[in-house]
This record gives C-alpha cells, structure tokens and sequence, in this order.
C-alpha cells in the first residue's frame, strides 16, 4: 500500500543562519526511514512519466521500487545502467523541470522526491556497496575525450565499458570541469566527485591533467597518435561580461573567477594560498544557479550583505527552486527587476558602488521569457565594495581556433550532427556546453552518452 | 610531476630555472607563456617562456623571487619536481614583415625580452637591444643578448655600470641618431613600457608589449586577466599577451596588478619569516 501523504518528505539541512557561515554541504541526506518513507509514495506507474524526463532515462520506478525493498545494491545498479554519476546528479540536477515534473503524484501534491532518493542511493553505495564491475574486456581501439566535466566524463565513462581505450584530457590540475572550479562544496562536496572519478579510474580510465589541447597537442596530433575519434566536451568557459562602464575595477569579477577562486583553488581555508577580496556588500548580476552560488559563497565568505541584481522577475528566474529558496533563506536579498548600467569605483580603482535602472516587464521574446524594458529616470546606487558577473558563458573557442575542419555558429556553440553529435569533421564529436552554450549538468551528461554510442558506431563500422 | 633539470641564480633575486617538459617544449613559441603551480595548496601563477630546447624536451624559466609563490619556487632545487607546468599559453609574437628592430628589456623582463630579440635575430631582422636595470649588480643575460643584438646597450638607474639613464634615453638616442625602427618590443614593468609607448607613439613605430596580468587558468576561464585595449576588453591569456602598446590602457592595467598586494605582502613576509626560522634551525 503506497505512502499516500501529499507532501514529500523533508530532506534535514543545516539551519541557515549556521551554513551561511560554513562551506560544508547545506541538505544533509535522507536516513533509512525517511528514504523507505519517501520510496513508498511511489506509485510504480506503468506508463512511467518520470522517465520520460529524464534526459538519460534513468528507469527511476524500478530504482525506487528497490529502495522500497531495501535492496539498495540492486537500486544503484539499476541508476547506474544509465547515469554515470548518480551522486552528483541526485544533487545538482533540476528535477522540478525534469523527472519530478512528470510524477503522477505532483498533480495533488508533491511529487515524490526522485532526486532525493537518488542521492540516498547512490550515497549509500560510496559507503557500503561492493566494488564495480572488473575492468571491460580491451578492444584495441583509441579514443580520446576532450574535457573532464560531466559530459566528458560520462562518455569516457561509457566508451570504457564497451572495452575502449579512452585518455581524458583537462586543462586545469583536477579533473570534474565544472564540478571541480563551478559548483561549491556546499552544494556538491569534492569528494563525491573524487570518487565518481576514482571509479572512472578503476575501469582503466587515463586522465591526464595540465593539457590543454589545441595549445600543447593539436586534434590533428592526436590522431596522429593512434586516437580514432574525439569527443570535444569542453564546456562553455569564455565568461560574458556586460560590456558597461567599470567592469575592469577593482573587486569586479566573472563568476568563473570568483568561484573557481574559492572552489577549486580553496581561498576560503587559511592553509591555501590563494588570495580573494573579503567583501563586505556585494552585488551578485544574474540570475541562474551559477548567481545563486556565487551569492551563497560570498555570504560564507563573510560579506554582511549580499544581492542578487537580476533583470526580470523571480518567475523568470533560470535557477533551481530548491537554490533559490536555500539563497533566501541564507539572507541573500533578491533585487528584482534591476539591471546594471554602470560601476563607479574610487581613485585607487577599487569598486564603491554600483548604478542599476529599474525594469518592467513587457512582451514575451523569443525564449518565451517576457522581455525587460527599463523604466524611464528609475536609476539609483548601491554600495558595493564587490560585483560578481554571472550573466552566463560561451562556449571556449581554444578547440575550434586552432583546429582545421570544425565550425561553430555565431555564438560560438560548435555544429553538429543532431543524430549522430559528430562535428562537421569526421571522427570529432561534440556535446554539452560546447554545442548548446550554458546549460545543466545531466542534459551534459546526456551529450556524453549519446556520442559515445554514436562514436562505438563509427568506429565498429570502420571496421567492416 | 615536471623535473627540475637546471637551476640558476641570475642575480640575487632572480633565478633561471630549466624544466623537463617534453610536449611543450615541442611547440613553445616566442612569446608564449606557461602556468606553473608548486604544490597542492599554492597558486597557480603565469611565467613567460625564457627559452626552449625542443631535442633535449625542456623549457627555460626566469623568474623574480617578488611573492610567496617565487620564494616557494626558489626554494626547490635541481631535480626537485614542480606539481603542475601548463603551456604552450597565448598567442605567440607576430614578428614578421618587419626591417628593423628594437627589442627593450626592463629588469627581469630581460628574460622575455631575450627571446623576442633572439626570434628576431633568427628571422634575419636587424636587432637592437635595450636593456634597464637598477644597478650594476642586477644585470642579467648581458652575454645571451649580446649574441642576439646588432648593438647591445645596458642601462643602470644609478649609473653603477657606467651608462646611467633610463631605457627610453637610449631609445631616444638611438632614433635620433636614425636608427630608423620600423618596430620596438617593450618588457618589464608597466611604467616602463608606458614611458616607451609615449615616445615611440611621437615616432609612430609600431610598439608591442608583453603584459603579464594575474590569471587563473590561462585558457580565458576566469577572465581575471582582461585589460582594456584600444577600447575594447581583451584576455591577455588569449588574445595576448602581446598588444600593441599604443591601444593598452595601461592605467587600468597597473591598478589591475595591485589587487592583492597587501595579502601579498603579507603572506610573503610570513614565507620570507618562516624561510629565516628553517635556517636558524638548520
């Protein structure tokens, strides 16, 4: 008989006023009850909409049927058939726009909370579950993945149990991309990824760090080197800025920067070298999970007051509830429907303020978000002694300047072949922010799977 | 791992160091640069390629002890082995199509001069070279540029090696005397590269400039390294680092610099404290 209570079962989480002023992780984990508890109100459903979600269909009724039974071994096995990083994904992905907006039960009520079990999973695994699967037998083939992020590492992933020999390489001295130098520990702890790259590791993975490809080996070089495709899971890491007055001041950084400052370079433990402003009022521009997190970071650094300068309304908002709602309550204020249209700094350089126009809004445009128009003499100032940009990245450009034979749109996004992810030069393939611009990490992980499928084809077909 | 295969000390506080780097050394270019990180918990910080040697897979170093990163550094010795060594970094010089050149070194940005000069030399373009130095006993590779140059001036501050005056005297000399340029490389400090860009902007010889911006990752990630040039934002990792230094504005770029000196300073006099403490104990 199924849990029929409407409401999902709370996740415990440090108190807010506590984590505003830590960096260990904010949500806490189901226990065994709870997880049971939120299990049962599964309704099995047989035509399975949640799936359908779920950009790596994921068979969540089966995974959450044995939970439900307690065979948790069995659970994981059965998230791990088609999502590499389970751990992460439990935590990071947005599942009230994906699986969980599909669940039967989110038409009275909650939906079940897919996300939470998964993380309950897949935790559960990292401590108690067996090792995996022996290494896959070799097949003698060579591929090599471009980029240690989600995408990447879940088709390295998937190419390495069909038996292929896959090298990963990264620009930067840690392996994760994005969750590594993007996403805080507080939100997705380091540790979780070190293991999610530790089993990649164990299944004959090489990755190989401090390489920058295009600079140090060019695509040509590397099949050259006996590598018989590539898959280019670069990611979007070219920072936007506004291009307004005062963004070269003094305590005005990208997101990238700050954020890779205190996630993966560590500014915030006294025993790391790295150094960052300890801001004191901070204006965080944007409105996306990456603006939430810079925000929640800067709290955690100590500044008394943080904003969020975002153009639209909060229902216009591209961030995760969940982030969002955690933003508040950390004492984050939300300045709707103010845009930047200038920074004012002192004679020094440093940043002191920060002017803003208000904003109403008008028709929908062409993302089907009502568009922004400022209001007229609305203009004011804060005081700022910090502005974080977080207005979104564009695909980096290393790969396709310096290789012959791949093209990009106007946005800088790489072409590729809808069916097959293959770029518009034989053997390279392309996925995640590469090709979409900005997105989230399971649609990256997603990229990931379906080149690696595309590139099993192409080069099992070579064959014959 | 990245072995240290050579180490030596140019002057009292700067030091040449020769890495085992195979792959980059294969594509090292004038004018590019590499990150380096020391340890797990150190900075990652920028170094412009000194020199290179592609048969024996290495790349040369020169750097200034001026932070608790180059102190770490220069605590290492031959065979001791760096963390991490990122590159071949940024645009490579564009120093073709020209007939004659100065090349102006300012301190240790002798050590990025250098190879400009000897890029040059190689192409078969006439090379002047200026270098500036404080004093007599901080000149560095007089002999490597020498070899490089149609004509080698040294500069002292305080006139310690005879020659008192500033690199832009030099220059200025030089042009006056119809040393007829079509184009000047400036290193070093950003007050220096400054004073040459004011002068040669009076001549209208195209001048390019090395500028050396903190960064993080090298690749245009972090866009810590943006500077503002002939208006427009540039990434010195890779639309750089050369510019041409009459767009530079290099106001902007110098404030850039200071943003964590006073954390700098700090943790420098502590590194510098707790070196002392180790050789007391020693």
């Amino acid at each position: 008989m199924p849990n029929m209570t409407p409401k999902k079962t709370p996740m415990p989480e440090q108190a807010p006023k506590v984590r505003n002023k830590n960096f260990e992780e904010v949500t806490l984990g189901y226990t065994d009850e709870m997880a049971l508890q939120e299990a049962q109100r599964c309704l099995n459903c047989k035509h399975k909409p949640c799936v359908s979600g779920c950009p790596v269909n994921v068979p969540i009724p089966e995974f959450i049927h044995r939970v439900a039974e307690g065979d948790l071994e069995g659970a994981y096995r059965t998230i791990k058939s088609t999502n590499s990083l389970p751990a992460v994904c439990g935590r990071v992905c947005p599942q009230e726009r994906q699986c969980e907006s599909k669940c039967v039960r989110s038409i009275k009520g909650d939906s079940v909370g897919i996300g939470r079990l998964e993380r309950y999973v897949a935790d559960w695994f990292m401590e108690h579950g067996k090792a995996e699967e022996a290494k896959p037998k070799p097949n003698g083939h060579k591929v090599a993945v471009l980029g240690s992020g989600p995408s990447g590492l879940t088709c390295a992933g998937d190419l390495a149990k069909l038996g292929y020999e896959v090298t990963v390489f990264e620009a930067l001295h840690s392996p994760g991309g994005v969750l590594m130098y993007g996403i805080p520990e507080f939100r997705l702890p380091k540790k979780i990824v070190q293991k999610e790259i530790d089993q990649l590791r164990q299944m004959g993975v090489t990755i190989d760090t401090d390489m920058v490809i295009g600079k140090v080996l060019s695509v040509d070089e590397l099949f050259e080197l006996g590598y018989e495709a590539l898959y280019v899971g670069t990611g979007a890491g070219l920072p936007r800025f506004m291009n307004i007055p005062g963004e070269g001041l003094l305590g005005v950084y990208s997101a990238n920067e700050f954020l890779t400052r205190i996630n993966l370079m560590k500014a915030y433990l006294d025993d790391y070298d790295t150094p960052i402003i300890k801001p004191r009022r901070v204006a965080v521009i944007g409105g996306g999970n990456v603006a939430m997190d810079a925000a929640r970071c800067a709290k955690r650094l100590g500044a008394e007051e943080v904003s969020i300068l975002y153009r639209r309304s909060e229902a216009e908002m591209p961030a995760r509830n969940e982030e969002i709602h955690h933003a508040k309550e950390e004492g984050i204020t939300f300045r709707l429907l103010n845009n930047p249209v200038q920074i004012l700094g002192d004679e020094q350089g440093n940043v002191n303020q920060i002017e803003c126009v208000e904003m109403e809004l008008g028709e929908p445009d062409a993302s089907g978000r009502r568009s922004p128009k400022e209001k007229e003499g609305s203009n004011f100032r804060l005081d700022v002694d910090c502005v974080v940009v977080a207005i979104g990245n564009s695909p980096n450009p290393l790969i396709r300047s310096t290789t012959h034979g791949i093209e990009a749109n106007q946005r800088g996004c790489l072409i590729v072949d809808d069916d097959t992810l293959q770029t518009t030069r034989q053997g390279v393939y392309a996925g995640g922010d590469a090709v979409t611009g900005a997105a989230t990490v399971i649609l990256a992980m997603g990229a990931g799977k379906h080149a690696a499928r595309s590139i099993d084809e192409f080069i099992q077909s070579k064959q014959k | 791992m990245f072995r240290i295969v050579e180490k030596e000390a140019l002057n009292p506080s700067v030091s040449k160091m020769v890495i085992e780097a195979p792959f980059i050394a294969k594509k090292a270019k004038a004018g590019q640069f590499i990150i380096l990180r020391v340890n797990e918990h150190g900075e990652r910080i920028p170094l412009t390629i000194a020199d290179y040697d592609r048969e024996q897979g290495t790349v040369t170093i020169i750097y200034q002890k001026v932070g608790k990163t180059t102190m770490l550094l220069d605590q290492l010795k031959e065979n001791d082995a760096l963390l991490d060594f990122i590159g071949p970094l940024g645009k490579a010089s564009e120093l073709e199509g020209y007939r004659k050149a100065a090349v102006i070194g300012g301190g240790a940005g002798c050590a990025i001069a250098y190879p400009q000069a000897k890029a040059l030399h190689g192409m078969g373009i006439p090379v002047d070279v200026i270098a500036g130095f404080r004093s007599k006993d901080l000149i560095i590779l007089e002999e490597e540029m020498k070899a490089v140059s149609h004509r080698l001036t040294v500069m002292t501050d305080d006139g310690s090696n005879g020659n008192k005056g500033f690199v832009t005297d030099a220059l200025r000399d030089n042009i006056q005397a119809g040393a007829d340029y079509d184009l000047v490389v400036a290193i070093g400090p950003i007050p220096m590269m400054r004073a040459v860009c004011d002068l040669t902007r009076d001549y209208q010889i195209k001048t390019i400039v090395s500028m050396n911006p903190i960064m993080i990752d090298g690749t245009g990630m972090c866009g810590g390294c943006r500077l503002t040039v002939g208006g427009k934002t540039k990434f010195a990792c890779v639309d750089g680092p050369d510019f041409d230094g009459h767009e530079v504005d290099f106001d902007e770029a110098m404030k850039r610099l200071r943003i964590y000196k006073d954390e700098e300073q700090r943790e420098a006099r502590e590194e510098n404290c707790r070196l002392m403490r180790g050789a007391e104990h020693a």
